[in-house]
């Protein structure tokens, strides 16, 4: 079981973090909450309706409201970033030519690589390739636009100007926002509200400030950094000593 | 022993279960395909350059080859009854009825399927079809039927040519090698190949793409989204293939003989 007694509230129009220590499950609540997932037990309400009792074509229809920006951006790999950026206008609307040209434009733009719209996925590093696929993210104007991981992995240029776009488009579009991370140095300078999971369920909530002077060890552990917790560092293993000396198991 | 029937069940439990699981999958692509080929001809028309041109190479030379070979071997034996121009009719028979479908078939798996598998589980291992799923676009529909389609169009194309490169591989050899009177090994040809033969090469062929195509998107889309599972998959695609084919090639002529 990977969450057991798990409850929790994402306001609109806010920016919402979810944070927990490794394998505790975040991607996978993402994956609840967007129905890549379907619970076993317990219930998802999205815009007032369980997502679970969705079919297909009202499930998509539900998704054409969501932006989703991947750990590793998940850009088709085949067509340009210009075209990865059109891809949902093509699939969705009937815009024409021109008019798609310039909603892309205008969203290149936004995260600042309009002059990269004829490269192809590969050539890009990794910060430019989460903008674009934050770009994609937004092409639809979604009303909740959910990132995982956005900053794992980026030098402090990428992490910053990522982090700013995360407060910017949620403030200008006024988009529900749902960041799945744990930096949590950069996640508390843009989130509204921080959801702390650990052991299945939430382990803390509140605003950035009120987590970061929290009492309790586990929150203080994971916002301090700190090695000795709750949370153990070392997975569960053999003896130290033991092992070593060839007493233990090969 | 009780260890061994539970283990013998969970097969056959685990076999019946993918089986199920496979013929749905086939049938979600047949619903799909009709839209696809009239709403979206030019997803198709690029799988069909895909897995059909880029295949033509490999296959004209094989073709090319296979014809000459079976010539050689088909005026060896002809020879000693003194019946050398009929070679050109063994070939033709040989070309058109069996080796042409199959060995553009495992050709076809070889060269498109592989690419076909690794291409959709490395779009799976990449997340780029939960993008899809969360962009509100229906993989299978945008990405897999497609590339089925592709496949199942290419593949008695193929087959087609490599017959005739066969053929005109039979030809350089038999006749400007072996010397075979070059009217009697056209004319004999013609005078003994009926179109029921044809039709029973165009018939496999047809199958095979279906079955290669079909082996391929499936090993792709259920391929385990790491690099070991990708290049599991690709494999499997090809013996899987294989297999199936060389086994429907036999109940096929059963049938048709």
């Amino acid at each position: 079981m990977i969450f057991e007694g798990l409850n929790l509230t994402i306001k609109r129009g806010e920016i919402t973090a979810l944070m927990g220590p490794s394998g505790t499950g975040k991607t996978t609540l993402l994956r609840l909450i967007t129905r890549q997932l379907v619970p076993q037990q317990g219930t998802i309400w999205v815009n007032g309706v369980d997502i679970a009792t969705l079919d297909l074509a009202s499930l998509y229809q539900l998704r054409q409201r969501f932006g989703m920006l991947f750990q590793n951006g998940a850009l088709l790999t085949d067509l340009s970033v210009f075209e990865n950026v059109a891809f949902p206008l093509r699939e969705h609307t009937k815009l024409t030519g021109r008019l798609i040209r310039h909603v892309v434009l205008t969203k290149l733009h936004a995260v600042g690589l309009r002059g990269a719209a004829d490269m192809m996925p590969a050539q890009l590093s990794g910060g430019m390739a989460r903008r674009v696929a934050l770009a994609r993210a937004m092409v639809m104007d979604p009303e909740i636009l959910i990132y995982d991981e956005p900053f794992a992995g980026l030098d402090p240029i990428s992490m910053g100007v990522i982090v700013r776009l995360v407060r910017r488009m949620n403030d200008a579009l006024g988009i529900t926002s749902i960041v799945v991370s744990h930096d949590v140095a950069e996640i508390s300078t843009v989130a509204d509200r921080s959801y702390l999971i650990s052991g299945g369920k939430v382990a803390a909530s509140g605003s950035p400030d009120e987590l970061r002077t929290a009492t309790s060890e586990l929150v203080r552990q994971f916002m301090h950094g700190m090695a000795d917790g709750p949370v153990a560092f070392h997975f569960d293993a053999p003896d130290y000593a033991e092992q070593l000396l060839g007493r233990g198991t090969e | 022993m009780r260890e061994l029937i539970r283990d013998i069940y969970g097969t056959i439990f685990e076999f019946v279960r993918t089986f199920g699981a496979f013929q749905l999958f086939f049938l979600r692509l047949l619903r799909y395909s009709p839209k696809i080929l009239i709403g979206r001809p030019g997803l198709v028309i690029k799988q069909i350059y895909n897995t059909g041109a880029l295949s033509l190479v490999i296959i004209m030379v094989c073709g090319f080859f296979v014809g000459g070979v079976l010539a050689l071997q088909g005026y060896a034996s002809l020879a000693k009854f003194n019946a050398e121009d009929a070679v050109g009719t063994v070939v033709a028979l040989a070309l058109i009825k069996e080796l042409g479908p199959v060995i553009t078939a495992l050709l076809f798996a070889g060269r498109a399927g592989t690419a076909l598998s690794s291409e959709i589980g490395l779009m799976k291992a990449t997340d780029q079809l939960s993008a899809m799923e969360m962009m509100a676009v229906n993989p299978v529909r945008r990405v897999l039927v497609p590339r089925f389609l592709g496949g199942v169009v290419s593949m008695p194309l193929l087959a087609a040519i490599f017959s005739c490169t066969g053929l005109f591989g039979a030809h350089v050899v038999a006749v400007g090698l072996l010397e075979v009177d070059v009217g009697a090994f056209w004319q004999q040809m013609r005078l003994t190949v009926t179109m029921s033969d044809i039709n029973e090469g165009i018939f496999k062929s047809v199958v095979f793409g279906v079955v290669a195509s079909l082996l391929a998107v499936w090993e792709g889309y259920n391929a385990i989204p790491t690099a070991e599972g990708v290049g599991r998959a690709t494999t499997r695609t090809v013996v899987i293939t294989a297999i199936s084919v060389l086994i429907l090639d036999f109940m096929i002529t059963t049938v048709f003989l």
